[in-house]
C-alpha cells in the first residue's frame, strides 16, 4: 500500500452545553488515497463535522483532538489560523450542499474562480484568467467566456455547482471534500455533476471525500464506504459490497429505503440500539492495528 | 407550604423536563429557560440590578431621600459633596441626592410612557403594513417616511412647542416620534415571516387575517421589538433629558435628571457637581438599559436560539 | 363516481399581469376517492404549485378545480373545503410555528374547525399519528424532525379531511425516519379512507405511496402512468423514460 494522502487516528469533536461536554465525532479513524471515499450517515452522525474538523473550520468552543491528522505525512491538526488558510483551499478543497450559498452574490462568477486561484498560486491576471477558462471547460461548461461574465443568479443550481467545483479545482488540491455536493440538484443534473467530479479524481489524482446521505448514490459512486452512527464510524466496507453489509445499522439503513425494483407493502423500520454507540467496529484493519498503518 | 417544599428538590428538573405535563409547566419551563440564557450573561444581570435598584428607588423616594427635593434653603446653596449632603447642593440650596431620588419618578415614567406608545404603535403600524402589502403598505410606510424623515429631536421640539412645555407633553412627543423605527422593523420582521409555511398551514385550517396577525405574525415581531426598546431606552432617557435642559420637559420646581443638568451648567466650573450628578445617573441608567438589552438579545432573538 | 379532485385545463402563474411567470400549463387529471396519486418532477417544473393552487394559497390560476364535484372558485375557500382538503408541508421545521406548542396548534386548529371535546380529541390526534400525550405541551424545538412532521400530519387531520395533499413530506427527513412517516401516512389512509396526492421527486417513494402517478415537465403534465408502468420503467414518453434513468447514477 502507498502512503495515504491523509490520514486519520481517533479524531474527536467536542462541543460543551449545558449538560455537560457533546462529542459529535467520538474516535474517527481512517486513511485516504486516491480513491473515492464515500463517508454516509444520517443527520447528527457527524459525518459533516468530521469534513469540518479536517479543514479547521469547527468554531470554538468546539475542540477538535486526534492521535494523528496527517496531510501527506505532515501533521495539520490544529494549525495556527494562517498556516491553515494556505492548506484550505489550496490542498485540500471543500464543495458544500447548496451553490446559492457558497458563492458569493455580488461578485461575477470568473472573478471569483480567478481569486480563488491567485490566492493559492499566485501568478498573473492574465495566467489566473486562462486557468480559470480551462477550469469552466474541465467541468463541462459549454460556452466559459459568457458564464464567466455571470453572477451567481444569473446561472442554475446545477451550473452553480460546476463553477463551484471549478473554483475548487483551480489551485489543484489534491483532496476534494464534497458534503452532500448534488442533493440540492435535481436528479439529471446530478448525474452530471457527478460524472465531472469522477473524471477529475481519475484523471488528476485526486483523493475524494464524499459525504452524503444517500446510500445508493454512495455505493456506486464511491470506492469504499465509511458509515457512521452518533459520531462513530460502525462499519467500513468497499462500496461495491455496501448491499451486503453486516452491520444492523447499516442493514437497517439499506431496508428502509423504498425501492423501485422490490415493492413492499410496509417499509422496514430501523430499530436502534444502544450499542451501536459503543461497540468496536468489526472487521475493520484500522483496528487490529490501533497504532496505525505505514 | 409543605408542598412546595417537598417539591423543591425537583422543581429545576420539573422545569427543564422536555416533556411537559401541564401548559403551565411548558410556559414556566421556557421562561426558565430564557432566564437561564439570561443569568449566564453577567453584564446583563449588571443592568438588571441597576434598573431594580432604580425601581425601588423611585418606589421607596420618601423614605430614601434625606431632604425635602424642593425645600430652598439659600443659604446652604451650592454646596459641594459633604457628610449632610452626601451629593452636594444646587444653587437654591436643594438637596442633589433627594432630587435625583425623587427625579428616578420622573425618568420612570417618561421610560415606561414612551417605552409602552412607541413600540405598540410600530408594532401595529408595521405588521399591519407588511401584512396586509399592496396599497396599505404603501400608505403606511410613506407616512412612516415622513416621520422618518425628520430629525426625531427636532421633531420632538416642534410637537411640544406646539402643545406646550411640560413632562407629559414631553413623553408625548418622544412616544409619536419614536415609533416609526418600530414600525420598520416589525415590517421587516413580517415580511420575513408572511409567507412561512406555519402560516399558510393556519391559512388552510381556515385562520382570518386577524387571528394570523395577532396569533402567528405579533409573537414572532414581538422579541426583536423588545431587545430594540432595551436598547433604545438610553436614547429616550438622554432625549427627555435633552427636552428637559431646553426647558421643554418637566418644569421647575420638580426634580428631572436633563432640567437639573441644565440648571447646573451655569456653575459647571466652579461647582461641577450640579450639573455633573445628574449627569452620572443618567449614564449610569442609560448604560443599565443598554446591557439588559444586549442580554435580552439573547435569550429573546429566535434567530439566536436555534439549539 | 365523482372524482375527489378532478382538475382540468389548470393554468397557474406568478406575478402581476405585466410580469406574469406561468409555472402550470393546461394541468389535467382526476383523483378517484380513496386512491392515492403522485405528481413527479424535477423542481420547477410545477408541481407543488399545483397543490398550492388547490388549497387556494395561490389566487392566480383558472381552469377547472373540483373537490367531490364541486368547482372551487378563485376566492377564498370555504369552510367545507377546509374540512375537506388539507395539506401537509414538505419541511416540518418550517410548517410549525416556532412559538406554538403542539397543544396550542392543535387546540386551534379545531378551535377553526369548530370542533369541540378538544382535550380529548388531541389526545387521540396524537395517538394517530404515534405520539404519545407527553407530547402535548412540547413546543417544536424540544421535537425531532419526525416528531415535527407527525404532528403537522396530525393537525392536518384534524379537520377530519377526505382529501390529504402531501408536498414532498420526507424530503426534509432522514432515511429511516423517512420510512415511519411512510408507513403511518400508508396506515392512516387505510384507517380513514383518505385519498392522497402526493408531490415528490423521489420516484421510489411515489412508487411506494402512490397508484397512479403524473410526471411533470416545465409546467405541463408529460403523462400519467400507473406505478407499475413506474416500476417496471415502460412509460410511453422519452421525457419519463429519462428521468426514471436519471435515478440511478451509472458510471
Amino acid at each position: 500500500m502507498t502512503a495515504p494522502l491523509l490520514s486519520i487516528r481517533d479524531l474527536r469533536v467536542t462541543f460543551p452545553t449545558r449538560q455537560g461536554e457533546f462529542q459529535a465525532v467520538r474516535g474517527v479513524s481512517f486513511d485516504l488515497g486516491r480513491e473515492r471515499l464515500g463517508v454516509v450517515g444520517e443527520s447528527g452522525s457527524g459525518k459533516s463535522m468530521t469534513g469540518r474538523a479536517i479543514l479547521g473550520l469547527v468554531r470554538p468552543p468546539g475542540r477538535v483532538t486526534a492521535a494523528r491528522m496527517d496531510l501527506d505525512g505532515q501533521p495539520i491538526l490544529n494549525l495556527p489560523e494562517r498556516r491553515m488558510r494556505a492548506i484550505r483551499g489550496g490542498r485540500i478543497s471543500m464543495v458544500m450542499q447548496d451553490p446559492k450559498f457558497s458563492l458569493n452574490p455580488v461578485m461575477r462568477v470568473g472573478q471569483q474562480i480567478i481569486e480563488a486561484y491567485r490566492l493559492h498560486a499566485g501568478g498573473g491576471r492574465a495566467q489566473a484568467r486562462a486557468k480559470a477558462m480551462e477550469m469552466l471547460a474541465a467541468v463541462q461548461i459549454r460556452d466559459p467566456e459568457r458564464v464567466f461574465d455571470l453572477y451567481p443568479h444569473e446561472v442554475s443550481g446545477g451550473m452553480g455547482q460546476r463553477i463551484m467545483i471549478a473554483m475548487m479545482l483551480a489551485p489543484d488540491p489534491e483532496i476534494l471534500i464534497a458534503d452532500e455536493p448534488t442533493s440540492a440538484l435535481d436528479v439529471s443534473v446530478r448525474a452530471e455533476v457527478l460524472n465531472i467530479m469522477d473524471a477529475l479524481v481519475r484523471d488528476r489524482g485526486m483523493g475524494l471525500i464524499f459525504i452524503s446521505h444517500d446510500l445508493n448514490l454512495v455505493a456506486q459512486f464511491c470506492d469504499r464506504v465509511l458509515i457512521m452512527y452518533a459520531g462513530r464510524v460502525v462499519e467500513e466496507l468497499p462500496a461495491r459490497d455496501l448491499h451486503a453489509a453486516r452491520h444492523p445499522y447499516t442493514r437497517g439503513l439499506l431496508d428502509s429505503l423504498p425501492r423501485l425494483d422490490a415493492p413492499v407493502d410496509r417499509l422496514a423500520v430501523l430499530e436502534r440500539e444502544e450499542s451501536w454507540r459503543t461497540e468496536a467496529i468489526e472487521g475493520s484493519m484500522l483496528d487490529a492495528q490501533p497504532g496505525g498503518l505505514r | 407550604m409543605t408542598d412546595l417544599s417537598t417539591r423543591s428538590p425537583s422543581t429545576r428538573d420539573w422545569l427543564l423536563s422536555d416533556a411537559p405535563s401541564t401548559r403551565r409547566q411548558a410556559r414556566l419551563g421556557s421562561l426558565y429557560q430564557g432566564w437561564l440564557t439570561f443569568r449566564a450573561n453577567t453584564l446583563a444581570m449588571v443592568g438588571l440590578v441597576i434598573l431594580i435598584a432604580l425601581a425601588l428607588m423611585a418606589i421607596f423616594a420618601p423614605w430614601l431621600s434625606p431632604y425635602d427635593p424642593v425645600a430652598q434653603n439659600l443659604a446652604d446653596r451650592l454646596m459641594p459633596p459633604s457628610a449632610a449632603h452626601w451629593l452636594g447642593t444646587d444653587a437654591l440650596g436643594r438637596d442633589i441626592l433627594s432630587r435625583i431620588i425623587w427625579g428616578s419618578r420622573v425618568t420612570l415614567f417618561i421610560v415606561g410612557t414612551v417605552a409602552l406608545i412607541s413600540p405598540i404603535l410600530g408594532l401595529l403600524i408595521g405588521t399591519v403594513a407588511g401584512f396586509a402589502g399592496g396599497w396599505v403598505d404603501q400608505i403606511l410606510m410613506r407616512i412612516t417616511d415622513i416621520f422618518l424623515a425628520f430629525p426625531k429631536l427636532i421633531l420632538a421640539l416642534a410637537l411640544v412647542a406646539a402643545l406646550g412645555p411640560g413632562i407629559v407633553n414631553a413623553v408625548l412627543a418622544l412616544a409619536i416620534t419614536g415609533w416609526p423605527p418600530y414600525a420598520r422593523l416589525a415590517r421587516a420582521e413580517t415580511l420575513a415571516v408572511r409567507n412561512a409555511d406555519y402560516i399558510a398551514a393556519a391559512r388552510l385550517q381556515g385562520a382570518g387575517p386577524a387571528r394570523l396577525l395577532i396569533g402567528h405574525v405579533w409573537p414572532m415581531c414581538v422579541s426583536s421589538l423588545i431587545v430594540r426598546v432595551a436598547l433604545d431606552m438610553a436614547g429616550i432617557i438622554l432625549s427627555a433629558a435633552g427636552l428637559g435642559f431646553l426647558g421643554l420637559g418637566a418644569q421647575p420646581p420638580l426634580p428631572e435628571w436633563g432640567a437639573m443638568i441644565s440648571d447646573g451648567r451655569t456653575y459647571i466650573l466652579d461647582h461641577w457637581w450640579v450639573a455633573a450628578m445628574p449627569g452620572m445617573a443618567i449614564f449610569i441608567v442609560s448604560l443599565a438599559f443598554n446591557l439588559l438589552g444586549d442580554g435580552l438579545r439573547d435569550v429573546l432573538d429566535p434567530k439566536g436560539a436555534k439549539e | 363516481m365523482t372524482p375527489m379532485l378532478d382538475v382540468a385545463g389548470l393554468d397557474v402563474w406568478f406575478g402581476p399581469a405585466h410580469d406574469r411567470v406561468t409555472a402550470v400549463r393546461g394541468a389535467t387529471f382526476a383523483v378517484a376517492p380513496g386512491e392515492s396519486f403522485g405528481l413527479v418532477g424535477e423542481s420547477g417544473s410545477g408541481k407543488s404549485t399545483i397543490l398550492r393552487a388547490v388549497t387556494g394559497l395561490i389566487s392566480g390560476w383558472s381552469g377547472r378545480i373540483a373537490v367531490e364535484g364541486k368547482a372551487v372558485t378563485a376566492m377564498r375557500r370555504d369552510r367545507a373545503f377546509q374540512k375537506t382538503v388539507q395539506m401537509v408541508f414538505q419541511d416540518p421545521y418550517a410548517s410549525l410555528h416556532p412559538r406554538h406548542s403542539v397543544d396550542r396548534v392543535l387546540s386551534e386548529t379545531l378551535a377553526l374547525q369548530g370542533l369541540g371535546d378538544v382535550d380529548r380529541r388531541i389526545t387521540r390526534l396524537l395517538e394517530d399519528v404515534g405520539l404519545g400525550r407527553g407530547f402535548r405541551f412540547r413546543y417544536p424545538h424540544q421535537l425531532s424532525g419526525g416528531q415535527r412532521q407527525r404532528v403537522a400530519i396530525a393537525r392536518a387531520l384534524a379537520a377530519e379531511p377526505r382529501l390529504l395533499l402531501l408536498d414532498e413530506p420526507t424530503s426534509a427527513l432522514d432515511v429511516s425516519v423517512q420510512a415511519e412517516i411512510l408507513n403511518l401516512l400508508k396506515d392512516l389512509r387505510a384507517e380513514h379512507q383518505l385519498t392522497y396526492v402526493m408531490v415528490s421527486h423521489d420516484l421510489a417513494v411515489v412508487a411506494h405511496m402512490c397508484d397512479r402517478l403524473a410526471v411533470m415537465q416545465a409546467g405541463r403534465i408529460v403523462e400519467i402512468m400507473d406505478a407499475a408502468t413506474l416500476r417496471a420503467a415502460t412509460p410511453r414518453e422519452e421525457y419519463s423514460r429519462a428521468l426514471i434513468a436519471a435515478s440511478t447514477w451509472q458510471r
